[in-house]
């Protein structure tokens, strides 16, 4: 029920009052409302759930996150427990 | 896919698993509150991977497990009624009430759909003036701001015939009534990442105060997962109390504040009832009354509903983290995917269609063999 995507934002519009985007979850094309994150911008990352997204990605974060994970990984290794 | 393919990178996960087997000295039961995570543990295997020590049993976090069965009979009595078109997510079709499904109610005449994102059924309801298009609004924290959106647009289009079923049910006051049980083994919880994009964590410090537990915050996919749980080790290794983010690309530690607000002006805290686990005070959303004309319960009159709940069916215990799927006698014999007794065999989130479907009920016959 949580399941939330990750998808770039390509386009964004206004639709019946609510603020809309075009998603591109890697190729694949579908609506998301943009209502909860006002400064989303176009090619940005977002976690979409349902047809809404509910946090921008960000990017310094996670690279951040994945230079420490891979540095513990070499460290396993390096002891030889890799 | 960014944000996914480096994310499911076998030799990091296995990094991060050597890590944990060097930081664990001792047994320690820690708990994933989500069932998304869940179905990702087993899926992945994760579970088999881990040092024994790391046992890891599985929390309430599937709303369709625990909406309550009086619900389930009102939403099947709701979407019987003519004129109505009743609108749920997939997973809710099969989930089984008293006697019946929605799925059931569906191949009786019923007009019930499946759609995508609540804004679907306020879609449904602007193209069908004469009828009542009711949505299911089952869910915890990270499906409520699609729901309470869909309730302001129906609003803001001036629709008198959208309502919401709601059922939503909040993670704070499940941590706290797990930990409150004598019968807790819990030492750590791996908190639920979507339900933290929407909420942020400021809400957990006082449980943490509390009962003494350390409690990270967790994504989705298999080296979100080890990370999370690698954290968690090093807090109880270290004895230390504290909260930690090991989603912090898309969590902040104040969430989502215009979805919080956009809560707060439709939903208010009030009693739920939890299927297989009882009532848990404040622990539910529900509509405000000045929202009154969007509440389906208000709307349609269903008069008394009584329920009956299989006997043999141990959903709530396993809700609970006091048992696992493979501990019910009836899992994979009188209970399956196909025929399932309870609703954590039926969801995409339930721990016990988690272990079905990747075969975990072979593992417990050979081990009990």
């Amino acid at each position: 029920m949580c399941l939330g995507v990750p998808g770039k934002i390509v386009e964004t519009y206004e639709k019946a009052g609510l603020q809309m985007a075009k998603v591109d979850f890697g190729g694949v094309f579908r609506e998301a409302c943009l209502n909860y994150v006002p400064d989303a911008k176009v090619g940005e990352y977002c976690i979409i759930h349902v047809g809404f997204a509910i946090s921008i990605l960000s990017e310094s974060e996670a690279m951040e996150t994945l230079e420490l994970l891979k540095q513990i990984g070499s460290f396993a290794e390096e002891i030889g427990t890799g | 896919m960014k944000y996914v393919d480096e994310y499911r990178s076998a030799p990091l996960v296995k990094g991060v698993i050597e890590e944990i087997r060097r930081t664990v000295t001792r047994p320690w039961t820690l708990m994933e509150i989500c069932g998304g995570q869940t179905h990702a543990i087993v899926r992945h295997g994760i579970d088999q991977l881990l040092p024994p020590e790391i046992e890891l049993v599985h929390g309430p976090g599937c709303p369709v497990c625990v909406t309550p069965l009086e619900l389930i009979d009102k939403a099947l009595e709701i979407a019987s009624q003519p004129n109505v078109i009743f609108c749920s997510y997939g997973d809710m079709l099969r989930v089984p009430g008293s006697s019946r499904d929605l799925f059931s109610v569906k191949a009786q005449g019923g007009d019930v759909r499946v759609v995508y994102s609540p804004l679907d059924a306020v879609a449904l309801a602007e193209k069908n003036p004469g009828k009542q298009v009711v949505f299911f609004a089952i869910g915890f924290e990270t499906t409520a701001p699609p729901n309470v959106m869909s309730v302001l647009h129906a609003q803001r289009l001036g629709l008198t015939n959208y309502s919401i079923l709601v059922s939503h049910v909040r993670v704070p006051p499940a941590i706290k009534a797990i930990l409150s049980s004598p019968e807790n083994r819990v030492q750590a919880f791996l908190l639920a990442g979507h339900v933290s994009a929407v909420m942020g964590y400021h809400e957990y410090p006082p449980l943490l105060e509390e009962f003494q537990i350390p409690m990270v915050v967790t994504g989705f996919e298999p080296l979100d997962i080890v990370q999370g749980i690698l954290k968690a080790v090093q807090l109880l290794e270290s004895g230390r109390i504290e909260i930690a983010n090991a989603y912090q690309r898309a969590v902040t530690f104040e969430g989502l504040r215009p979805a919080q607000e956009s809560i707060r002006q439709v939903f208010m805290e009030c009693d739920r009832k939890w299927r297989g686990i009882g009532t848990i005070p404040m622990s539910g959303w529900c509509l405000r009354p000045e929202f009154d004309l969007f509440n389906a319960e208000k709307r349609f009159d269903v008069g008394t509903i009584s329920t009956q709940e299989s006997s043999l069916c141990i959903a709530g215990q396993i809700l609970q983290g006091l048992k696992r799927p493979h501990d019910c006698p009836a899992f994979g014999r009188e209970c399956k995917t196909e025929s399932p007794l309870g609703a954590t065999m039926v969801s995409s989130e339930g721990a016990c269609a988690a272990y079905y479907k990747y075969g975990r009920q072979f593992q417990s016959m050979i081990s009990t063999n």
